[in-house]
């Protein structure tokens, strides 16, 4: 309905498709919604590139928001330029940018065709995946600078971090598993076909030398299967030992070996084919299986930390006041620093000049803007919101009050992988069965037939390789990994699947985690607005970008803009416009009212004026996610439930509504208080999953034995954490967790049979005649109904969450 | 029967062959976006082909 209405009485930007207030910006019959929006397209059109327009409606990113010019002027840095580019000959560099804002088929359109806006560029191709684009340019005829403005006035600002350069990143894309899948699967196949004669007995005796030359082939075949493809269990077996741990893959290598061993044997003395066909095609299995269960998602990535949130360049004043573009990293104690609307403050610094509104919710938890006046200290991470301020830096930025967390030891050490899963701890105990069986058989033999020792002790163990267990685990977590992406939480790796299903305590943090990052409840208080005057405050609200603007424009019913005359916005203040003949003054009471009313209120106030005359104020709070109520409530039937605020405590009492007085609450903690807090709950031996989203909560979550940040982007910048979980499925929470329980009852089950497979082939393999064809049907039979029953239990499992998922739309 | 011995043997070089292919598709780098050639393939190849033409031009140009 609303969409109906919008185009009767609105026409939108042709090109990024907002509303049209202002009838200024058109060229010929194409109207647009900002000055900026219009110059894009110019660009677009004077390139010859309008096809961009045509792929998809109103493709392009809107640009009321300009970008600052020079902001790209640390990009003529060598040392910067050195960091940031891939490859570099005589004439050409190579630069791969990340562009969050690419959306649709023309973003890759237009990015491909970046050549006709610049003729430096030689080619640029996307990786729409990882919303990436590769740009080879020609440096003598322009720069990267050059290239990441051309970027930025098309729309699609690149984002630069101070991450980009301090890594050595090489991100190759790791090819090696699948061409050692590629070969274990090509031998796998053909040393199958070679055995056709062998399974059905066609070699009889006058075909002695079609046999051999078949089994020597094999034998070729096997090798790149057993010294390249199975390479990685003995690697890891070996290391398990080295440190006195048994793991999973000492036993397998164990099999694989001994089956080696006895099928060369045979084929060399020409007692037999061997069993070449059933160990190449366990390798294949469990290779794919690995596979399936690390392929996680690519464009989401778990460890960035403070330095990818950063910016790479600030400006810096000098002595003479000329501005200069330096690295963030080159910040000394004393530099003086301007930071221009919008942009993070990189080390903890004292505010010089201008008016400071310094956003924290992301560093702090803080949920509104705070204020700070000429020299107090801003602390580094915070998001200035009301135009440029100069700063002196007092801390480098390594040493800041929100970095230093990172020099906490937590960061360290990797503990999470010293960890021992439960998959390691069965195959122990299914080794030391195996063992006892095979001495067992060994004795017997020993005993009745010496002839048969060596044949039923090898036979015992080819058959009985816990590669079963193994496949069963992979594929489990293959599967339920998927599955987890589906209900878009997204895990680091298997063991996170593991650790989710034996936490008891959960924690929250309040800012982004359990209210709505950029959503707000808002009320009026007033007299009463008529439809007129709400249509005026909405025009002027809609005027400006400033987050209370927004809330505002977005509680007043949808209407008509009117004619905007005279518009003029006060940093830090407000905004006022002559609409429709009236004054209009919109902001803080100190600019409404002309004095300052320091109450004490909960939510920050949007107080109005039309033709001076006060007639009320929005109260703008943060809002809670909806359905919160009932997910805590089933949680803390089941869980311990905590928060761990940033903030201050004045929702306490609400707070204490929903989580009931049981739960423990604790406010205005900082970052390095909320990982104590974590570590006192682990040293009570709780098992602790903590909710967080911010860079305060990074120490919490690293700490905690599963850490999921909350993200209502999941393009967004997320701290360091074992999952993203997308904030829209956040009522989900409770049910994916039991989800990720039925974990252990799906590998227990298609362990269980494995085992019934296994007491069939160790039947045969104690009395010393186990055939390789025998062996060669087992094999895959067992290994294909193990994969089956998995992703079928856990498919299964899935019902449940099916049922409750919120948004039946995407996938 | 002999002929089997070089069926076999030229069977299993045809086949090492696409092995071999598979190989350096995969080092090439072909699965790393399986996404962005689907839709690059369907933009019309009218600009492409001016480009082509250009560049074209300008390489003769600078010889």
């Amino acid at each position: 309905m609303r969409v109906k209405e919008k185009s009767e009485v609105n026409t939108t930007c042709y090109h990024c498709g907002e509303d049209v207030v202002e009838h200024h910006y058109h060229i010929e019959d194409k109207e647009f919604c900002c000055k900026g929006c219009q110059t894009v397209y110019e660009i677009i059109n004077k390139s010859d590139l309008c096809s961009y327009y045509d792929l998809e409606h109103s493709p392009g990113i809107n640009q009321k928001q300009e970008v600052r010019k020079g902001k790209f002027d640390f990009l003529d840095d060598v040392q910067i330029i050195k960091k940031l580019i891939h490859f570099q000959d005589d004439t050409h560099q190579h630069v791969i940018f990340y562009l969050p804002q690419m959306h649709c088929a023309s973003c890759i359109w237009i990015l491909e065709h970046l050549d006709k806006i610049d003729s430096g560029i030689i080619k640029s191709q996307v990786n729409f995946v990882k919303k990436e684009v590769t740009v080879i340019y020609n440096y003598h005829e322009t720069s990267l600078k050059k290239v990441a403005e051309a970027l930025t006035i098309i729309g699609y600002e690149p984002h630069i971090s101070l991450n980009d350069v301090s890594s050595s990143k090489i991100k190759k894309h790791d090819t090696t598993t699948i061409v050692k899948i590629g070969i274990a699967g090509f031998c796998f196949g053909n040393i199958m076909m070679l055995s056709f004669p062998e399974y059905f007995s066609l070699g009889k005796a006058d075909d002695i030398g079609l046999k051999t030359w078949f089994s020597y082939l094999n034998l070729a075949l096997s090798l790149p299967v057993f010294f390249y493809s199975a390479s990685e269990f003995f690697i890891s077996g070996y290391k398990g030992l080295r440190q006195k741990f048994l793991n999973i893959d000492a036993p397998i290598a164990l099999a694989v070996l001994i089956t080696f061993g006895r099928s060369v044997y045979e084929i060399l003395s020409g007692t037999g084919a061997g069993y070449l066909d059933s160990m190449s095609g366990i390798v294949f299995f469990m290779l794919i299986g690995r596979y399936f269960q690390n392929r996680t998602y690519q464009t989401i990535s778990f460890d960035r930390d403070f330095k990818s949130y950063f910016p790479l360049g600030v400006s810096v004043i000098n002595a003479n006041g000329t501005e200069k573009q330096i690295s963030v990293s080159e910040l000394k104690v004393g530099d003086r620093i301007k930071i221009h609307n919008d942009e993070i403050v990189p080390a903890d610094a004292i505010l010089f000049l201008g008016k400071a509104t310094i956003d924290y919710s992301f560093v702090t938890g803080e949920s509104l803007p705070v204020e700070k006046s000429i020299g107090e200290i801003v602390y580094a991470g915070g998001k200035q919101t009301s135009g440029a301020i100069e700063l002196e830096v007092v801390k480098e930025v390594s040493q800041s009050y929100l970095t230093q967390l990172w020099n906490n030891e937590t960061f360290k050490e990797n503990k999470k992988e010293v960890k021992v899963s439960f998959i390691h701890r069965i195959s122990r105990y299914f080794t030391y069965a195996l063992f006892s069986v095979a001495i067992t058989a060994a004795i017997y033999w020993s005993v009745n037939d010496p002839s048969k020792i060596w044949g039923a002790v090898t036979a015992v163990l080819i058959v009985a390789c816990p590669c079963a267990l193994l496949l069963s685990a992979t594929f489990t977590n293959g599967n339920m990994i998927r599955i987890l992406n589906k209900y878009k939480l997204y895990v680091k790796n298997a063991s996170v699947i593991e650790q989710m299903s034996e936490i008891d305590t959960i924690v929250f943090d309040k800012t982004g985690t359990i209210t709505e990052q950029g959503k707000s409840e808002i009320t009026f208080q007033g007299t009463e607005l008529s439809s007129y005057q709400s249509q005026l405050i909405r025009t002027l609200a809609n005027q400006s970008n400033h987050p209370l603007s927004k809330s505002v424009v977005s509680f007043l019913p949808f209407a008509k803009m009117l004619n905007v005359k005279n518009y003029k916005e006060f940093k830090g203040f407000g905004t006022s416009a002559i609409i429709n003949e009236h004054f209009l003054k919109m902001g803080s009471s100190e600019f409404v009212l002309g004095k300052d009313s320091h109450q004490l209120v909960s939510g920050s106030r949007v107080y109005v004026s039309i033709d001076e005359e006060f007639v009320g104020y929005f109260v703008v709070k943060n809002a809670y996610r909806e359905g919160l109520e009932n997910i805590v409530s089933s949680l803390g039937s089941q869980f311990e439930l905590k928060i761990l605020s940033g903030d201050n405590a004045s929702e306490e009492g609400f707070l204490k509504n929903i989580f009931g007085n049981k739960s423990e609450m604790l406010f205005e903690q900082k970052p390095e208080d909320k990982l104590n807090f974590i570590k006192r709950l682990q040293n009570h031996n709780k098992r602790v999953l903590m909710i967080g989203d911010g860079l305060n909560d990074a120490g919490a979550l690293k700490q905690s034995d599963v850490g999921i940040a909350i993200s209502d982007d999941t393009n967004n910048f997320s701290p360091a954490c074992d999952a993203v979980l997308s904030g829209k499925n956040f009522t989900l929470l409770k049910e994916l967790i039991n989800y990720c329980r039925r974990q252990k009852t799906i590998i227990f089950a298609s362990f269980v049979l494995s085992i019934l497979y296994n007491f069939v082939g160790l039947f045969f393999a104690v009395q010393g005649d186990l055939e390789p064809v025998f062996a060669a049907i087992l094999m895959p039979i067992s290994s294909i109904s193990i994969v089956l029953l998995t992703t079928g239990l856990s498919s299964f499992y899935e019902i449940k969450l099916k049922r409750l998922r919120p948004d039946k739309s995407h996938y | 029967m002999s002929a089997i011995f070089i069926m076999i043997g030229a069977s299993l070089l045809l086949a090492i062959g696409f092995l071999i292919a598979f190989i350096w598709s995969v080092r090439s780098n072909q699965y790393e976006d399986d996404y962005t050639p689907s839709v690059r393939m369907l933009f019309d190849n009218t600009t492409i082909q001016e480009k082509k033409q250009e560049t074209n031009n300008k390489t003769k140009k600078t010889k």
